[in-house]
This record gives C-alpha cells, sequence and structure tokens, in this order.
C-alpha cells in the first residue's frame, strides 16, 4: 500500500470475551484520507475502533496507526450536569498532568474548535440538555482538543435528522480537506461513504473484511452481500450523483 | 494537527468566564470563613457556660508563648479537653466523608453511591465491635477497627477483579457481598455480647457518636483523612473523565486502573478512620457532594472542596445538635440519618425532573 498511509491495518484479528469478533482485517488510509466502515450491528465496528485507539490488543495481524487518536463514541448521556466546556476539556487528559487540571491554554484550544464548529454559544449549557446533534459535535470538540492526527468516531450520525448528519459529515469532509485530519468512521447510511469516504471497509459477519478504495469496494453488489437486503444504486436524474437504497418487495432484479 | 496555534482571541470570552465563575471560585474562601466562625462558636455551645472572648483568650495562650489566659481552670479544660477535640473530630469526619462521597459518585459514575459502597464501613464496624467483644478499648480498638476497613476493600478487590480486569459492577457487587457479610457478623458479635455490658457499648458505638473523641482519635482522624482528601483533589480532573464511564476515559488516555485503585484506596482510608474514631455516620458522603453541585455544577475541581467545607460545616451543626438537644447525648449518625434521608428524597426528586441524572 502507499508509504503514506497513516492508518496500515493487515490480516488484523481481535478476540473479545473469548471470541473472534474480527478476523482477516486489511486496510490502508492515507493521511488525510476518510474510511467509511459499514457492516450490520454486532459484526466488529466499535471493537474495530476501540483497537484502532489502542484500548484493545490486536492479537492476530499488524496494526500501526501514525500519532494520536482521537475517539468519539456513539452518543452518549453523562451521570452528572456537566457543562459543555467540562465536556470537551475531558480531551485534554493526554496534556494534562495525572494530578493536574486544565489551564487557560486548555481553555484557549477548546474554544478554538468550539468557534471552528459554531458551537461557541453551548459553551456553558448543560451537556445532558443539548440535542443530539449538539452533544455530538462537542464530543466532536472534546476529541479535537486532544489535538489528535486520526480522528475515529463511532456512528456519528446515527439518532441524528438529516440536517445534523448534514452538518456532521461536511465537518468531517471539512476536517480532512482543510485541517489534513484523517477520519474514521462508522455508518449505517452508504450514502455517507458516498459522499466524503476515500476508502471503504465492508465487515461481514463471518469471513475477511473487503476494504479499498472506495471506487472498488462500494457497489451494489457488495452493499446487497454485506446487508443480506437486496440493494440498489440510484442516479439522480440531471446530477452526476448518486446513493444506494435498499430495494424490497417486487422489481428488486431489474434494479441490480 | 495542523490548525494553527491558539489565537488571542480565545482570552476574551475566557475573561468572561472567569467573570461568570467569580461566584463559584469566592465560594471555598467563603465557606471556609464561616466554618472557622461555626468552629469557634460551637466551643461556646454546651452546658458550662463559655463565651467567644474567653475561648479566644484560652487558644491565645496556647498560640502566644507567655500570654496568659484570663479564663477559669475549669473553662480551659471544658474548652481543650471536651469540646476542640469533638470539633475538630467532626470537621474532620465531614469534610472527609463528603469529599470520598463525592470522589466515589464519580468514579461510578453514579449520584447515588455513599462512601459504604466499597464494603469499608461494614468491615471497619466489624473490626469495631469485635475489638469491644474481646474488651479492648482505646489504640486497640483503632487499630483492629481500621484494620479491617481496609483489609475489606482488598477483599473487594480480589472478589471484583477476575482475569485480571475489574468492572465496576464487580467492585458494587463485591462491595455488597463484604458488607452482608460483615452485617452478619457483627449481628454474631452483638448476639455472643454480654447484654449488660458490651451489647449496649457496641450499639451505642455503632450509631456512630464522637462524645468520647480524644486527641488521639483526632491524631488518626487527621493522619487518614487530610492525605487521601488531597490526593483525591490533585485527582479532580481524572475524576471528571472516569466519570464519563472507563472504556470513554481509555480511550482519552487516562490511567484507568491507577486513578480507580488511588480513589478507593484513599476513600477507604478515610472510611476506615471515621468508623473507628467514632462508629458509622451515614449520608453525610451522600448528600453533601449533592449539595454541593447544586452551588458549583458538576465538576470535580470545584465540588470537591465545596462538599468537604459543607460536609465540614454540617457535621460540626448536627453535632452541636447531638450534645446539647437533651440532657442525654444523642448518637450522631441517627441525626444525620434522620436529616439526611428527607434531604436526599427531594434530591432525587430534583435530579428526576431536571434530568441532570440518567443511569446507564
Amino acid at each position: 500500500m502507499a508509504g503514506g498511509a497513516v492508518i496500515e491495518v493487515e490480516d488484523l484479528g481481535v478476540r473479545r470475551g473469548g471470541r473472534l469478533i474480527i478476523e482477516r482485517c486489511t486496510i490502508a488510509v492515507p493521511r488525510g484520507g476518510i474510511l467509511a466502515v459499514l457492516g450490520a450491528n454486532g459484526v466488529g465496528k466499535t471493537t474495530l475502533l476501540m483497537t484502532l485507539t489502542g484500548v484493545l490488543k490486536p492479537e492476530i495481524g499488524r496494526l500501526r496507526v501514525d500519532g494520536r487518536t482521537g475517539y468519539v463514541p456513539q452518543l452518549y448521556d453523562v451521570a452528572f450536569s456537566y457543562s459543555a466546556m467540562d465536556i470537551a476539556l475531558m480531551g485534554r487528559a493526554r496534556h494534562v498532568g495525572l494530578f493536574g487540571a486544565p489551564r487557560q491554554r486548555d481553555y484557549a484550544i477548546v474554544r478554538r474548535y468550539f468557534r471552528l464548529m459554531g458551537i461557541d454559544d453551548l459553551e456553558e449549557r448543560t451537556f445532558n440538555t443539548l440535542s443530539g446533534g449538539q452533544r455530538q459535535l462537542v464530543v466532536i470538540a472534546q476529541a479535537l482538543a486532544s489535538e489528535c492526527d486520526v480522528l475515529i468516531l463511532d456512528e456519528p450520525c446515527a439518532a441524528l435528522d438529516y440536517k445534523n448528519q448534514r452538518i456532521v459529515i461536511d465537518l468531517l469532509a471539512r476536517l480532512s480537506r482543510e485541517h489534513g485530519l484523517t477520519v474514521v468512521f462508522t455508518t449505517h447510511a452508504p450514502q455517507h461513504a458516498v459522499e466524503i469516504a476515500s476508502e471503504v471497509l465492508l465487515m461481514y459477519p463471518a469471513g475477511p473484511a473487503l476494504g479499498g478504495a472506495r471506487e472498488d469496494v462500494l457497489n451494489a453488489g457488495n452493499l446487497s452481500s454485506l446487508y443480506d437486503v437486496p440493494i440498489g444504486r440510484a442516479d439522480f436524474v440531471g446530477s452526476d450523483r448518486f446513493t444506494y437504497a435498499p430495494l424490497y418487495g417486487d422489481g428488486t432484479e431489474a434494479a441490480r | 494537527m495542523v490548525m494553527a496555534p491558539h489565537s488571542d482571541k480565545a482570552a476574551l470570552p475566557a475573561a468572561a468566564a472567569r467573570k461568570r465563575l467569580g461566584g463559584a471560585a469566592l465560594l471555598p474562601p467563603l465557606l471556609l470563613a464561616l466554618l472557622l466562625a461555626t468552629m469557634l462558636y460551637s466551643v461556646t455551645v454546651g452546658r458550662y457556660e463559655v463565651g467567644v472572648r474567653e475561648v479566644l483568650s484560652i487558644l491565645w495562650s496556647h498560640v502566644v508563648p507567655g500570654a496568659q489566659s484570663q479564663a477559669s481552670a475549669i473553662a480551659a479544660t471544658v474548652v481543650e479537653q471536651v469540646r476542640l477535640p469533638r470539633i475538630l473530630a467532626a470537621v474532620l469526619i465531614g469534610f472527609g466523608l463528603a469529599i470520598s462521597g463525592a470522589a466515589l459518585q464519580g468514579l461510578f459514575r453514579n449520584p447515588l453511591v455513599d462512601p459504604g459502597i466499597i464494603g469499608v464501613t461494614a468491615g471497619a464496624g466489624f473490626g469495631g465491635t469485635l475489638a469491644i467483644l474481646l474488651g479492648i478499648s482505646g489504640y486497640g480498638l483503632l487499630a483492629i477497627a481500621f484494620g479491617f476497613g481496609i483489609a475489606s476493600v482488598v477483599v473487594v478487590k480480589y472478589l471484583a477483579t477476575v482475569g485480571g480486569r475489574t468492572s465496576l459492577l464487580m467492585l458494587v457487587l463485591a462491595g455488597v457481598v463484604v458488607s452482608a457479610f460483615f452485617a452478619a457478623a457483627i449481628s454474631i458479635a452483638k448476639l455472643l455480647a454480654d447484654p449488660f455490658q458490651k451489647l449496649p457499648a457496641i450499639t451505642y458505638w455503632l450509631m456512630g457518636s464522637i462524645a468520647s473523641n480524644d486527641y488521639g482519635d483526632v491524631a488518626l482522624l487527621a493522619v487518614a483523612i487530610v492525605p487521601s482528601a488531597a490526593v483525591v483533589y490533585l485527582l479532580r480532573y481524572q475524576i471528571n473523565i472516569m466519570s464519563l464511564g472507563e472504556e470513554r476515559a481509555q480511550a482519552l488516555g487516562t490511567p484507568i486502573a491507577t486513578v480507580r485503585w488511588t480513589i478507593l484506596l484513599a476513600s477507604a482510608f478515610i472510611s476506615a478512620g471515621v468508623v473507628a474514631t467514632s462508629g458509622i455516620i451515614g449520608w453525610v458522603g451522600l448528600v453533601m457532594p449533592h449539595v454541593a453541585r447544586a452551588f458549583v455544577g458538576a465538576d470535580h475541581g470545584r465540588v470537591l472542596p465545596v462538599a468537604g467545607l459543607i460536609g465540614a460545616i454540617y457535621l460540626l451543626l448536627v453535632d452541636n445538635v447531638a450534645r446539647t438537644a437533651t440532657t442525654a447525648e444523642i448518637p450522631l449518625g441517627i441525626i444525620t440519618a434522620l436529616i439526611g434521608v428527607p434531604v436526599f428524597a427531594v434530591i432525587l426528586r430534583r435530579l428526576h425532573s431536571h434530568g441532570g441524572w440518567r443511569g446507564d
């Protein structure tokens, strides 16, 4: 694969709870690339992300991630009424010592990302009272505040409405394009991969994962076998844009 | 990261935020002043009349060599030997339990956690009961109760660690198991105790009281609580991160095992010290952190000191009631429960309606 790859995964296998969850997974992502990971529920997408962040150890194969990772878990509530600032400041954990607390500089860095994402007005709001989209942005700011090189997101668009999906997807594209960040995200919407991904990894319940450049991997046939549901490609009339969508009922063969 | 280093513009909102948080920053010194005033007032409270001026004169005679106290010898004894150790004990206990409760609630990301959750309280309670049963008092009792308290957290750690990993759920369950075991052991000890001499002593001791605390007790409390509270405070930012959940904390780069065991051990020291000297005093560690959060928000950097100071003032006031409300001494633990339970009920309802806490 390309020498400039920031993420290199080769024949990776990961066990969790005694069961081999990921097997023979290979993918490389260049600096500034965006990797979309697709697959049915329970195929190990989150496990793969946790392995990339270093929380889980690879047992089989090779894994190399160049630089620091920032992790954005699936949308969550917190047990206490932290402000959005409190939450985002936690991203500075690697820079603040074990016995330290965030300083002025840490606040400044968080505020910079809040401004970048247009959420500076949320700073003092209680995190749990924010909308799903706002919370997602605050947690992305938390990951960015760690000054990471690789941003890893677990279903950043799940539970978001179309407009907020748009905001998050555009933000990921912008972070990669303008700031050179390498992005890895999981999603259940092939549309998100079509729009911004440079590489795609399809994870199957059994057998090796299929990974590579988006043009090579993302097609109706692969998606249909991935989800075990007929999936067709739909081109928008009068535009070169397209999407993939499941086809239910009759006429599925024609669309393929 | 290729983004530009932080700009100067950030300083502006920072200053504004400092101003807005000014109230929260002023609170600790304010509470400290209130605590000192309450301590001074508490020395004057009681059946033997001692004025503030007399108290100050007695204290002054200790601070300044050669200064002569104008107070009577009886007043000096009452202040120095009877009231002061007790007041210092109340302050240390309230401070320690509230900080330990706040830290554990953060660590277990559950606002309903009490320092008793890790089994130390029941363990130390059994140690003290055993000591009384065996006719051991004084430093012997302190040592046995403290030892059992620390031993029980070691047992909890052992039970909760499966295959080198410890989950928070297993910790809580192991705490429940160890507490249940020691509660049963206490019952057996009570059953075996001489019903006229030792049984009342055990029962009274378990109800929690600092009536008989002397400077030896105060010294043990200080040694157990002050360093532990300091360590917990130093970990304030890590507690914030731990309260997101261990996997998320780990992904953020926090050494979760180090932070967890440091906080558990510090809390164990605090609880063991409290129970060894003063029996079981409940509800302070559970309720005070909530009061603190109502003032300063959830950030543990602000919650820990404020909870500690409020806890100290609270327990001091409760102890004043305990020793003056009736001619007989009321066990402290009874009053903290009588006040703590209804306050906690109110907090529960508030938590529920404000969405401040959502269980997993």
